[in-house]
């Protein structure tokens, strides 16, 4: 429970979290976002597309760490461009990126603190919303264990967890669920839902069945261009008995990049 | 917004039994989670039975407080000296306070040498500044690329973590080896701005390897091979020195925006 601040109810004058009209963004000198339009309002979003399909560039551009190389991009109404002020764009992201780096020394507490502090929340509320975050992603117990002794899974949720210590109105988390056994999985599905009721979560991941059980919304690129974007039930209908797939929704994941493929190389 | 609720109406909010229609109750509850003045003013009208039961609650919030655990005590001094990523820069600063001990003892023994101490001056700061920023000495690069703090504060501050270290090392050697204070301590500042500026265009990192290298060859062999200290170290150029470091700071000022994000130049 927490108290609601008089910045979260005010209505919103901007349509979407996220809009990307034409985004291009390099990876080196690859274009790996190519002529993207994408637009996401509340809700958690899961992110398919096979391996180097441009997921966590898309991620690294929305996140503002990387600079967009052509096209428009609109994060909680504020365009986003390379002379732009990020600072109030930024106290509104959260961020996990796939490889993240920490400081061996800090304690989970310590590190959530630094990015809580880096994140330019009031000081007050600093010690609260950390203890929050940790609560949430289960690491309690560990609070005060350095990082450097944690399970790959524990640096996982403490990734997640700085991520959402302050609150933030657009969540973006590359692969978050790598490294988590089968029952944190369930609890990370249901933290995200429960994120997903007031904010714009991005979740980037492989696991087609971790996007079915807990997205309301599928977003799936192939080669830097948004290939599908629709609703879970809708992506089950879309795999027919002859796509290859386990399951209806991975049915339906690999009829549509098969689709997408010829498409493109028509 | 900010217009109180008169005492009349706050005495009735205060009274169970005096009659306040809802919208009034819930206007000047929102009120009193703000305004700490109206909140005295209520707990002024506060009737007794009211005062018992606050009583009452707060007796068994204390006993609930003495039987849980005790809050977690955490060593204030270890979290600052966490907090500033000491531990990536304090090898840095190790070997810069080495090399110029190895002046000072260089100066002691061969008297005739132009100051060691004053000629690595202007480089000493620079190994520190161009870990500061720069995505291969931060392992948490990308989690704090994303945050609102990121850019020239982190940066400002990171470098004067190293000059808070550096300085009164200079300070010492100078005044142990008879040379100018000002001489040493100037160009010190002088080339830590100019760092800073020119990261702007090429990166902090690049730029301490291009000033240091640049002095190195220009300034410190000559003089190492004539014997003699070059003009700009001469007496009376301090204040073209400070005069450098003003106008330089001010230009890296300016171009705060260039460090928004960790560009691949750093």
């Amino acid at each position: 429970m927490r108290t609601v601040s008089m910045a979260e109810t005010v209505a919103t004058t901007h349509p979407w979290a996220v809009h990307a009209e034409g985004l291009r963004v390099r990876a080196g000198r690859h274009l790996a976002v190519d002529e993207l339009d994408l637009a996401l309002g509340t809700g958690v979003h899961g992110l398919l597309g096979p391996n180097g399909a441009g997921k966590t560039t898309l991620m690294r551009a929305l996140a503002t760490v990387i600079k967009p190389a052509g096209g428009r991009l609109t994060l909680l109404g504020h365009e986003v461009h390379g002379r732009a002020d990020l600072r109030a764009v930024r106290r509104g992201l959260g961020y996990l990126p796939q490889q993240f780096g920490f400081y061996p020394r800090f304690t989970v507490r310590e590190f959530v603190e630094y990015m809580a502090w880096l994140k330019e929340m009031p000081k007050t509320e600093v010690p609260g919303a950390v203890q929050r975050a940790i609560d949430r992603v289960g690491l309690t117990a560990k609070a005060d264990a350095r990082m450097k002794t944690l399970s790959g899974g524990m640096v996982r949720r403490a990734g997640i967890a700085q991520a959402i210590v302050n609150d933030p109105r657009i969540l973006l988390l590359d692969e978050p669920t790598v490294g988590l056994d089968p029952e944190q999985r369930l609890d990370f599905r249901e933290l995200i839902r429960d994120l997903g009721v007031d904010s714009s979560v991005l979740v980037s991941t492989h696991l087609v069945e971790d996007v079915v059980a807990s997205c309301t919304d599928v977003v799936m690129i192939n080669e830097g261009r948004l290939v599908y974007q629709g609703t879970p039930g809708d992506l089950v209908t879309r795999g027919g008995h002859g796509d290859a797939g386990d399951s209806p929704a991975e049915r339906g994941y690999s009829a549509l990049l098969r689709r997408h493929r010829t498409e493109a190389g028509r | 917004m900010t217009t109180h609720p008169s005492p009349a109406v706050i005495a009735r909010y205060a009274d169970r039994e005096a009659d306040l229609d809802e919208v009034t109750m819930w206007s000047v509850e929102v009120h009193l989670e703000s305004c700490p003045p109206c909140r005295a003013l209520m707990a002024g009208v506060a009737t007794d039975d009211t005062r018992a039961r606050l009583d009452r609650i707060a007796a068994r919030v204390g006993q609930g407080i003495a039987a849980g655990p005790a809050p977690v005590r955490r060593p204030r001094p270890a979290a600052v000296l966490h907090r500033w990523a000491v531990w990536r820069l304090a090898p840095w600063l190790g070997m810069t306070a080495a090399v110029l001990g190895c002046a000072v003892l260089l100066a002691v023994t061969a008297p005739a040498m132009p100051s060691l101490v004053m000629l690595l001056a202007p480089v000493a700061p620079l190994p520190g500044v161009a870990v500061a920023w720069s995505r291969r000495h931060d392992p948490a690069w990308e989690l704090i690329a994303a945050t609102p703090a990121a850019g020239l504060t982190v940066l400002l501050r990171r470098t004067a973590a190293v000059l808070v270290v550096i300085v009164p090392v200079l300070a010492l050697a100078s005044s142990g080896t008879g040379v100018s204070v000002a001489l040493t301590l100037l160009p010190c500042l002088a080339f830590t701005s100019a760092t800073i500026a020119l990261g702007a265009f090429v990166g902090v990192r690049h730029a301490a390897i291009g000033l240091g290298a640049a002095w190195a060859v220009a300034v410190v062999v000559p003089a190492v091979y004539t014997f003699q200290l070059p003009a700009m170290l001469q007496p009376g150029s301090a204040r073209g020195w400070a005069l450098l470091t003003v106008v330089l700071a001010g230009f890296a000022a300016s171009r705060a925006g260039a460090f928004r994000r960790l560009s691949g130049l750093n």
